[in-house]
């Protein structure tokens, strides 16, 4: 049996009402869980990048590249593993005014994680931390003794490493 | 000039040269059926008795032209009854377009009358669908709606319209689609892969072909018999694969999967290069992955690039049109007959006649008609001339393993879906497709009563399809694996069939029952020469079965004769 391993898919595609549907139902039928997913513009006009992460084979991470880039509206897809992106998540976290000036050691850990406060008022003040999904857990681990009132994180976004000249690709991609 | 969006789905129908449409009205499509009583003289529409039965009509009209097929029907119930339909046309990679009504625009999402989200339930099973909200986008969308069913590997389409959209107007004028920028359906053929798989069959001392039906798709059957011939390479058959080589021609070796000949199975397990010719190695065809033709060079010619490595991993890939790909690989093959490997299928065959065949074309020790005495007995009827049309089931395997084909397009069957219904609805399409030709469906006495109400269809149409219920009171297939693999525990599937012959005639089909085998002959004459429609009983011995047979999960050869 082959390993199950982290892959960043990225797909670039149309903007189409439809298609995260189309896309979320390639994992859905092959029962593999998607673990993090962002949408947003990619570096061409109009065409759209999904980043999804998954774990799990190989093999089943092609079968569904496969499956993907079938899509009419699929311009091209993508995975790599971890090693081969540059990766981040975002988080926010929101706590509690008094706690800044009653535990001293909240600055230090501010400070520390190389987070930054976005607001600070009367009631709660929020930090926000990009990074390894690690660093953020570490952070989250460090402040949630002194209480969390609310915590978010984002999907992943990522860029590869190699210079692997997607946009080119892309760009032939859609001349063609 | 401004026309209704419904007159336009009616225009752009017309500019795609359709003139018969499968379908059933309904509240939300009502604009569009009120076009298509204008349009009765170029369009013609035939009413169906269940939106199933459209949409199998429309997908037995393609698969006999290789033109798309058109279904129509209303929102809700009408779109959801679609449903089986278009799950079987994406999995037979058949071209169709399917139309819906919708509630209007400003009613979507509040839960309304017939109201139900087409889109999102029709989006696992189709190639694409959409849903128009606007008059105007309806040209745009019809032409791409065809251009995606028919081109690169062809699927079903889903075109859902709101009512406001049929009801507003727009300035019309159609362009049919030809380039949608993010979709590539025919691969650039490289002619590096086309050499490198000519090298390992010009090398190849058993080689093998299985084709399936890109064969037909790409309509490339006059290269495959010049590559088989000039090769001399022996070619087997998927169920879709059926009829795109005469079952005659020396070279046809038979069917590879689970019901398929001995021969072509177990000799995949032999071959050294194991050519793949627009087929995606299914896993009735391939029984157990692990023990699939592990010896082999695999040289897998597709025009789907996911169906590459998908189940079984290629030594050379050729990617690309098959006809394309098989005219730049013709001339690079050398002229060889592989005399002796041949004989190793022939050897294999005669071992098969003695153990199933002649048993099922001629019973003895007093047994009852079997399924296959009855094909052949259609066979010489027919002269294989006719396009079979087979629902699923026991009865789809004994068509499919004995029924004579000369000509391409003539075997409609469910292969990928197994939908038991599919048979006299698609029958219906085959038949008003191709007109010119017999059209003879054949169907377990299960699957008839799955879509029986299209014998309703008939009687309206008059459309002269012949029918063949082989009857044998049981679920056959179920029974057959409740028999080996249940210890004949035969749970629900012992079936108290009703008369069929007085619902046949019920519809004022003429109608016949065989319970003997000397009627049998005359029967099927009698049914071949009918103008009209015609509808055959033929009562089987209960409980055959059907041979060859891999098991579930065994390898392909460790296929059972008995």
């Amino acid at each position: 049996m082959e390993e199950n391993k982290t892959f960043t898919i990225s797909v670039y595609s149309e903007n189409n009402v439809g298609l995260l549907n189309r896309i979320s139902g390639i994992f859905l039928k092959r029962h593999i869980n998607i673990l993090s997913l962002n949408v947003s513009e990619s570096e061409i006009e109009n065409v759209s990048r999904f980043v999804i992460v998954v774990d799990t084979t190989e093999k089943w991470v092609q079968n569904i590249v496969g499956q993907i880039e079938k899509q009419i509206e699929v311009i091209k897809a993508f995975y790599h593993i971890d090693e081969e992106t540059i990766f981040l998540e975002s988080a926010l976290f929101k706590i509690d005014s008094s706690l800044l000036f009653d535990e001293r050691q909240i600055q230090n850990i501010i400070k520390e994680s190389y987070s930054e406060i976005v607001t600070v008022s009367r009631d709660f003040f929020v930090i926000s931390k990009s990074g390894r999904r690690s660093e953020i857990e570490e952070l989250h681990a460090k402040l949630k003794p002194f209480g969390i009132m609310q915590f978010v994180r984002s999907g992943r976004i990522s860029v590869s490493k190699q210079k692997m000249e997607v946009t080119s690709l892309l760009l032939e991609e859609l001349k063609s | 000039m401004k026309i209704s969006g419904a007159e336009a789905v009616i225009r752009c129908l017309l500019a795609e040269g359709v003139d018969l449409v499968y379908g059933y009205p309904g509240g939300a499509i009502m604009p569009v059926y009120d076009e298509l009583y204008k349009f009765q003289d170029q369009l013609h529409h035939v009413l169906v008795r269940h939106e199933q039965g459209a949409a199998h009509a429309a997908q037995g009209f393609a698969r006999a032209t290789g033109k798309v097929g058109v279904a129509i029907a209303t929102s809700g119930p009408g779109a959801t009854n679609l449903v089986t339909g278009i799950a079987d046309a994406q999995i037979d990679s058949t071209p169709m377009v399917c139309i819906t009504g919708q509630v209007g625009k400003h009613l979507l999402g509040s839960d309304a009358f017939q109201e139900t989200d087409i889109i999102g339930i029709s989006t696992p099973v189709t190639k694409w669908n959409y849903q128009i909200t606007e008059a105007d986008e309806i040209p745009e969308i019809m032409a791409k709606a065809f251009y995606i069913a028919r081109s690169g590997r062809p699927g079903p389409v889903l075109v859902d319209i709101t009512k406001n959209a049929q009801f507003d107007t727009l300035d019309f004028s159609y362009k049919k689609c030809n380039d949608i920028r993010s979709y590539h359906p025919k691969p650039v053929l490289k002619i590096n892969k086309v050499q490198e798989s000519a090298e390992i069959i010009n090398k190849a001392k058993k080689p093998m072909i299985i084709f399936g039906q890109g064969i037909i798709l790409s309509k490339a059957e006059e290269e495959l018999k010049a590559l088989i011939e000039k090769s001399g390479i022996p070619a087997a058959w998927t169920i879709l694969g059926l009829s795109a080589l005469p079952t005659e021609h020396e070279l046809n070796v038979g069917m590879v999967g689970m019901h398929g000949n001995y021969g072509p199975n177990v000799l995949t397990n032999e071959c050294d290069v194991l050519i793949a010719l627009g087929m995606r190695f299914d896993d009735r065809v391939t029984g157990n992955l692990a023990t699939y033709a592990k010896q082999a060079k695999v040289i897998h010619f597709e025009i789907d690039p996911a169906e590459i490595d998908k189940n079984v991993k290629t030594e050379v890939a050729v990617l690309a049109d098959l006809k394309e790909a098989l005219t730049a690989l013709l001339p690079l093959i050398e002229k060889n007959s592989h005399e002796e490997w041949h004989n190793e299928f022939k050897k294999k065959y005669e071992i098969e006649l003695d153990a199933v065949i002649n048993e099922e074309l001629a019973p003895t020790n007093g047994k009852g008609i079997s399924m296959g005495e009855t094909i052949e007995m259609i066979n010489k009827h027919s002269n294989g001339d006719a396009i079979m049309v087979s629902d699923v089931g026991q009865h789809q395997m004994f068509t499919c393993r004995y029924a004579k084909f000369n000509t391409t397009k003539s075997n409609v069957t469910s292969g990928g879906l197994g939908t038991m219904g599919f048979a006299l609805p698609a029958a219906i399409g085959a038949k008003m497709g191709r007109p010119d030709r017999e059209v003879v469906a054949v169907i377990g006495d299960g699957g008839f009563q799955m879509n029986i109400q299209e014998l309703g269809t008939i009687y309206q149409t008059k459309v002269p399809v012949k029918i063949v219920v082989l009857n044998n009171e049981f679920l056959g297939m179920v029974r057959q694996w409740q028999e080996l693999f249940f210890d004949y525990r035969y749970a629900s599937t012992v079936m108290t069939n009703p008369n069929f012959c007085a619902i046949a005639e019920g519809y004022y089909i003429k109608a016949r029952k065989v319970t003997k085998r000397e009627e049998l002959d005359e029967a099927v004459a009698e049914m071949i020469a009918s103008k009209d429609s015609y509808f055959l009983e033929v009562m089987v011995e209960k409980e055959n079965n059907v041979f060859p047979m891999i098991p579930t999960g065994a390898s392909v050869s460790d296929i059972r004769l008995s």
